[in-house]
């Protein structure tokens, strides 16, 4: 089946069987391999996307059911060098190790920022609960959606926690 | 986008991220030239049965795929290369299968899909037989897990002290007279470490590709040892090590799970070789749960007897260890890793003995921590119920028990240890979190109805391997064609343009190696970190590496590229010093440039003294041309970290719901060279240990089968249900390495299980609880509450 | 993981889909797909057609319709639980929805489908139950109303015939409060349930005059408490006759044992959370 999307601002399309995922129609049609695949029961978040601007699991949706959307993947956050805030967050306050969730991550949290831009901790942490991170046990990448929210409202990050000791 | 230099110790933003954040790493999945097949498997339902007849042709009737071979295919190749090969494990069974999921057919298609299908049109006839499953009856019963087996056992590790019978048998002397003794207590618990499932959020993936002309293969594959899997896929397929070239690109998460060498590393190799073209297989979430190493999985009951005022007289362990259907890298030796810390931090004789059995699932090997945690599991468990039993405080027990600060002490075990200073350490946590003002919050609530509890434990555990020595007990990684020894090693080359490059024996999977090695070159050589290049996880770059595994990385191959860059700057300081016409002990190096001290105006960049050292006709009278340096540190111990740990609780009276309100952690891992890397480390760990506490099993049913596969019911912890930790670490340097530098990749997780498992005893320990076995879900709690007040 | 092979249709309109539903027996209609695709991918469930109505337009909106609320097939988990009179008129629905899967499940994933999927640890069934509303099952044969208390058969069968489409869930505005309440898997309010109620409580004068409480994750199906229902209506509503009526809370119901809960303690937690949600209706 034909399917006619748009994929980080660029008008694409492609053919493809009604079984294929979403997530294996953006990797390995398009070839863009930023979108994880950890599980198949829609668990682990690593293949989430924006479609219409809202997170989802694209391995939880068939490729045709995106035809006429438009889908923002993690190649698509950064503004060519300058890295998108929650990118910047993650960055300066080591917010991830082996990077393998960090692309779900990341999409999930700048969802949830577009949201919610003063998030609190536990708003952070129910907003990325359909994120699996094995690595960080989570407290970092809380610290760098913090940091994320306050750049992106235009306001100094609090201070990294190493930098106070 | 430039990471900033610093000196160690300092904190410096890591140079993987801004790929990785941009999702342009590149994991092995992404790799797919053109032409890739794909492998998919059949696997059995079954625990154990006899393979009667296995019918393909339903498969090859498929469109799209390829071929589907079955065991008698492969089973010319011999068994998987394994360190510790008791009961080695075949490629794919030709008679008969020992765990369900083990795989009897691999199909090969155009697409994943197809292989799918093509795997599910494989008909296969078993006949059931009765597996093994439980631990008790893998050791004591009558049934066998395989059916040429005299037994179940794979061996018994036994110590106090560790290879010596008579001394063994006086340690059980000493302890039964302390137990006869009117004036002493003997606490005693049998205790469920249960089975965990490491769940890497990269599933295991591989693509090999022959090299038909050149008799070569390149494989990449998600592994923390690619040289090792490069050297049992030479050793498998009767090539030299050089024929092989194995990249481990990013690696997603490894804890271990990929610190082995799996049967489909080698079939994918075969099939390629069959088919002449790349040939990937990508394991599912549900593949990783049943066919990928698994780790704890003990039964054991713990023992401890002392006076009423705390003196502990003595130790026991007495157990059973889970090795699953076959032995695979490290299967046997994991328990022997807990053995080493048997006695933890304290001077009591212990009595020690883990029987490691078969049994019909799938085999377990090294999950972070591997031995260490369950180890010190029991042993911190036993003191807090020791503690409460006499009714001290159980920071006043351990104290009273705890190695004084010290140098290279004898265990009870019969383990030389490096540094310690434990009773340092747990109070440095102790005043940190006002132990004496929580103890009063927790009692207000408590008095309350609220069920708050405060869990403390302390740790040593044993990491950094080497010594080389390790070998002698049977540990030998000349089964996949490498030195049979526990090194580091690192190539550095300052190339012509006057960047370095080091190419370094690390497999790493998040820590922060390109960094972290980047700065210990630059606080050495004065290259700024952005011009420095690290290469890890390539056999081909480092075919004498072991990879990463036991938090050794640092301690021993950041020890080697520390090494290679001193001999790296001695060169060049002479170079340096040729150039400048000074001597060679007045250079400094420092900013990308050699300078004469005292002399500001005197200095020569990298780059000009590499291009000096590639033209040897412009060097000092005798010097060869070239300016690199290879270093093979061999330590002269493991190193022993040490730390302490504290939750606090809190449990729903009606429904068992545990809450964990606080973390704290106070570390000790001698020298820390990045604390932001070393402190990340800290935080997964922990998350690690409290997933074990709270929520995650793996569950086999009575056939065998795993009834957590998914992550549906294989419970991860998520943002959700942790809260932020609170961490802080002491200095005890080590001797054994330049560095003074122990590890810290597994502190977390041998630590934490057990201080959430304290803390919870603590919080219904007024209803009478004295043990709950992980994990602390609910139902189990409010169980254990239920049977408390019932009693 | 691959589904098996199947046709896709994506539906202009409900019509259609009905049509097509009926003309392929083997055929499975799908919203948002978060419960049929993960079975498909697990090859545990293999239709030969999948009915996409996610593009047909008119189907994606909550309206207050005087007398209920209407939520349409393609309403999101997200849009019930952000909805201002799902909150007003049926808040155990609004909190249902808010605990339901995580924030990428609930964008996709719609309460119409949840319903029909009927799921016996779903969060949604309960609500609906609770709240008393109907089901409007659509077909070429026309449209029907099911009660909610007559939708959930057994676990993972809905009263829904194999050619109807769940096209509208009518949730009756009533002068009580509801209340909806949960442990899940991993403690706390999130993931599956291991039990949750959903209560609907309506005092008069210091008595309770009308209630409905439902059950799920402990047993067979989302199930009504009919013992607890009959134990609390007259009653007072205090805390005391509410802990009588929730020691009713297993009657009739046919306890299930999972990896989360023996029987005794889904049974257990059956009666600690009707006290939990029947409370917090009853403070509404």
């Amino acid at each position: 089946m034909e399917i006619s999307l748009s994929v980080n601002g660029q008008s694409v399309k492609g053919e493809v069987e009604p079984r294929t995922l979403l997530v294996h129609f953006i990797r390995e049609q398009l070839r863009l391999t930023g979108t994880h695949v950890g599980c198949e029961t829609s668990y682990c978040g690593a293949c989430t996307i924006h479609v219409d601007g809202k997170a989802v699991k694209s391995c939880a949706m068939l490729a045709v059911q995106a035809n006429g959307s438009n889908i923002t993947t993690i190649e698509g956050m950064a503004d060519g060098d300058n890295l998108h805030p929650v990118q910047e967050g993650f960055w300066e306050r080591h917010g991830l190790q082996c990077g393998f969730c960090t692309p779900g991550m990341i999409m999930s949290s700048a969802a949830l920022i577009a949201e919610n831009p003063d998030p609190s901790e536990e708003e952070i942490r129910h907003g990325i609960e359909g994120n699996l991170c094995r690595c960080t046990g989570y407290h970092n990448i809380v610290k760098a959606v913090e940091y994320a929210a306050a750049t992106s409202r235009g306001e100094t990050p609090p201070p990294a926690e190493w930098e106070n000791s | 986008m430039a990471a900033t230099t610093s000196a160690l110790g300092g904190v410096v933003k890591r140079s993987e991220d801004p790929a990785l954040v941009q999702g342009l790493g590149y994991y092995t999945d992404d790799v797919n030239p053109p032409g890739t097949l794909h492998a998919a498997f059949v696997r059995s339902p079954y625990a154990k049965a006899k393979i009667l007849s296995i019918d393909t042709s339903g498969a090859m009737a498929v469109d799209g795929v390829r071929a589907v071979y079955v065991g008698s295919d492969v089973e010319s190749l011999g068994p998987l290369p394994a360190q510790v090969a008791v009961r080695p494990r075949p490629l794919m069974p030709t008679a008969s299968v020992a765990f369900a999921g083990e795989a009897v057919a691999m199909v090969v298609a155009t697409s994943r899909a197809i292989a799918e299908d093509g795997a599910e049109a494989v008909r296969v006839d078993y006949e059931e037989q009765t597996p093994t499953v439980r631990l008790k009856d893998a050791r004591d019963g009558d049934t066998l897990v395989h059916d040429d087996a005299e037994n179940n056992m794979v061996i018994s590790w036994e110590a106090g002290p560790f290879g010596d019978a008579e001394a063994i048998a006086a340690t059980k002397a000493t302890i039964q007279a302390a137990k006869d003794r009117d004036d002493t207590v003997s606490v005693s618990l049998e205790m469920v470490n249960q089975r965990l499932i490491p769940v890497a959020i990269e599933p295991r993936s591989v693509i090999a590709e022959w090299h038909k002309g050149y008799r070569k293969f390149r494989v990449h594959t998600s592994s923390q040892i690619a040289s090792a899997v490069a050297g049992a896929i030479a050793k498998v397929f009767d090539l030299p090590n050089s024929s092989v070239h194995a990249t481990a690109p990013e690696v997603g998460g490894g804890f271990g799970v990929k610190l082995n060498v799996y049967p489909d590393e080698i079939l994918v190799c075969y099939a390629s070789q069959q088919l002449e073209a790349p040939v990937k297989y990508t394991e599912s979430r549900r593949e990783a749960a049943v066919n990928s190493i698994q780790g704890r999985g003990w039964v054991a009951t713990a023992t401890m007897t002392g006076t009423r005022d705390g003196k502990i007289l003595g130790y026991e362990l007495d157990g059973i260890a889970d090795m699953g259907a076959y032995t695979q890298n490290f299967t046997a030796a994991i328990p022997f890793l807990g053995l080493f810390i048997g006695s933890g931090q304290y001077t009591m004789p212990t009595h020690w003995k883990i029987d490691c059995v078969l049994t019909n699932t799938m085999v377990t090997d090294a999950y972070r921590g591997a031995g260490r945690p369950e180890a010190e599991y029991y042993l911190e468990r036993i003191v807090d119920a020791f503690a409460r039993e006499i009714g001290v405080d159980p920071a006043d027990v351990r104290r009273m028990n705890f190695f004084e600060k010290f140098q290279d002490v004898v265990t009870p075990i019969g383990f030389q240890m490096d540094t310690g200073d434990y009773a340092m350490n747990m109070d440095a946590l102790l005043e940190k979190v006002d132990y004496e003002g929580l103890k009063a919050e927790r009692d207000a609530m408590q008095a309350e109805g609220r069920l708050v509890g405060l869990g403390l434990s302390t740790y040593v555990e044993v990491c950094g391997f080497g010594p080389s020595g390790l070998v002698d007990l049977g540990f030998s990684w000349s089964e996949y064609n490498l030195p049979s020894a526990f090194n580091g090693s690192g190539l550095l080359k300052v190339t012509p343009d006057g960047k370095a490059t080091m190419a370094i024996g690390t497999g790493p999977s998040g820590q922060g190696h390109q960094t972290t090695w980047a700065q210990i070159i630059s606080s050495q050589t004065g290259i700024v970190m952005d011009d420095i290049n690290i290469e890890v996880g390539d056999s081909k770059s480092s075919p004498e590496a072991i990879g990463s595994f036991g938090s050794r990385s640092l301690a021993v191959d950041g020890s080697a590229a520390f090494e290679a860059s001193v001999k790296v700057v001695e060169k060049a300081a002479k170079i340096a010093g040729h150039l400048l016409e000074a001597s060679a002990e007045d250079i400094r190096f420092a900013d990308g440039a050699a300078h004469v001290a005292g002399s500001a105006d005197k200095s020569v960049t990298w780059a000009e003294i590499a291009k000096t050292a590639y033209q040897p006709h412009l060097l000092p009278e005798g010097m060869e041309g070239g300016l690199e340096a290879f270093a093979v540190f061999s330590p002269g111990n493991a190193t022993w970290p040490f730390g302490t740990q504290m939750a606090m609780v809190e449990v729903d009276p009606d429904t068992g719901d545990v809450e964990l309100l606080k973390f704290w952690t106070m570390d000790d891992c001698g020298n820390v060279i990045s604390p932001m890397i070393a402190t990340g480390q800290v935080h997964g760990g922990v998350a690690q240990g409290i997933g074990q506490a709270l929520f995650e099993e793996a569950i086999y049913d009575d056939a065998g089968n795993l009834l957590t596969a998914s992550l549906m019911d294989y419970l991860l912890p998520t943002a959700a249900s942790l809260p932020s930790f609170d961490t802080d670490h002491t200095v005890t340097e080590t001797h054994v390495n330049p560095l003074g530098a122990k590890g810290i990749g597994e502190a977390g997780t041998i630590g934490s299980a057990q201080t959430v498992v304290n803390a919870v005893v603590d919080a219904v320990a007024s209803l009478g609880v004295k043990h709950i076995d992980m994990p602390l879900r609910s139902r189990r709690v409010w169980e254990a509450m239920n049977e408390a007040k019932g009693a | 993981m691959y589904p098996r092979e199947f046709e896709y249709v994506s539906a202009s309109s409900l019509t259609e889909a009905c049509q097509m539903l009926a003309d392929n027996p083997g055929a499975k209609v799908m919203s948002g797909g978060m419960s049929l695709i993960p079975m498909m991918k697990l090859r545990l469930l293999s239709p030969e057609l999948v009915v996409d109505i996610g593009g047909i337009d008119g189907l994606g909106s909550i309206s207050d319709n005087g007398d209920h609320i209407s939520i349409g097939a393609l309403v999101t988990h997200a849009d019930v639980a952000g909805s201002s009179v799902v909150a007003e008129h049926a808040t155990a629905l609004g909190q249902a929805a808010s605990m339901t899967g995580d924030v990428q499940v609930r964008n996709r994933g719609t309460l119409c489908g949840a319903v029909a999927h009927a799921d016996l640890a779903g969060d949604a069934p309960v609500a609906v139950l609770a709240l008393g509303a109907t089901m409007v099952a659509q077909s070429i044969r026309g449209s029907r109303e099911i009660a909610a208390a007559d939708f959930f058969v057994d676990t993972l069968t809905s009263a829904l015939e194999a050619d109807e489409i769940l096209a509208e869930i009518r949730v009756p505005k009533r002068a009580g409060s509801s209340a909806y309440d949960k442990l899940g898997r991993r403690g706390g309010q999130t993931d599956y349930a291991v039990a949750a109620v959903a209560a609907y409580v309506e005092m008069v004068d210091g008595s309770v005059a009308d209630c409905t409480v439902a059950l799920t994750g402990v047993g067979t199906k989302p199930a009504l408490a009919a013992g607890v229902m009959e134990a609390l209506r007259g009653s007072s509503g205090d805390s005391d006759a509410i802990a009588a009526a929730a020691s009713r809370a297993t009657e009739g119901v046919t306890l299930l044992e999972d990896l989360y809960g023996s029987e005794a303690y889904k049974g257990h937690l059956a009666e600690v959370f009707t006290r939990r949600a029947v409370s917090a209706a009853v403070a509404g």
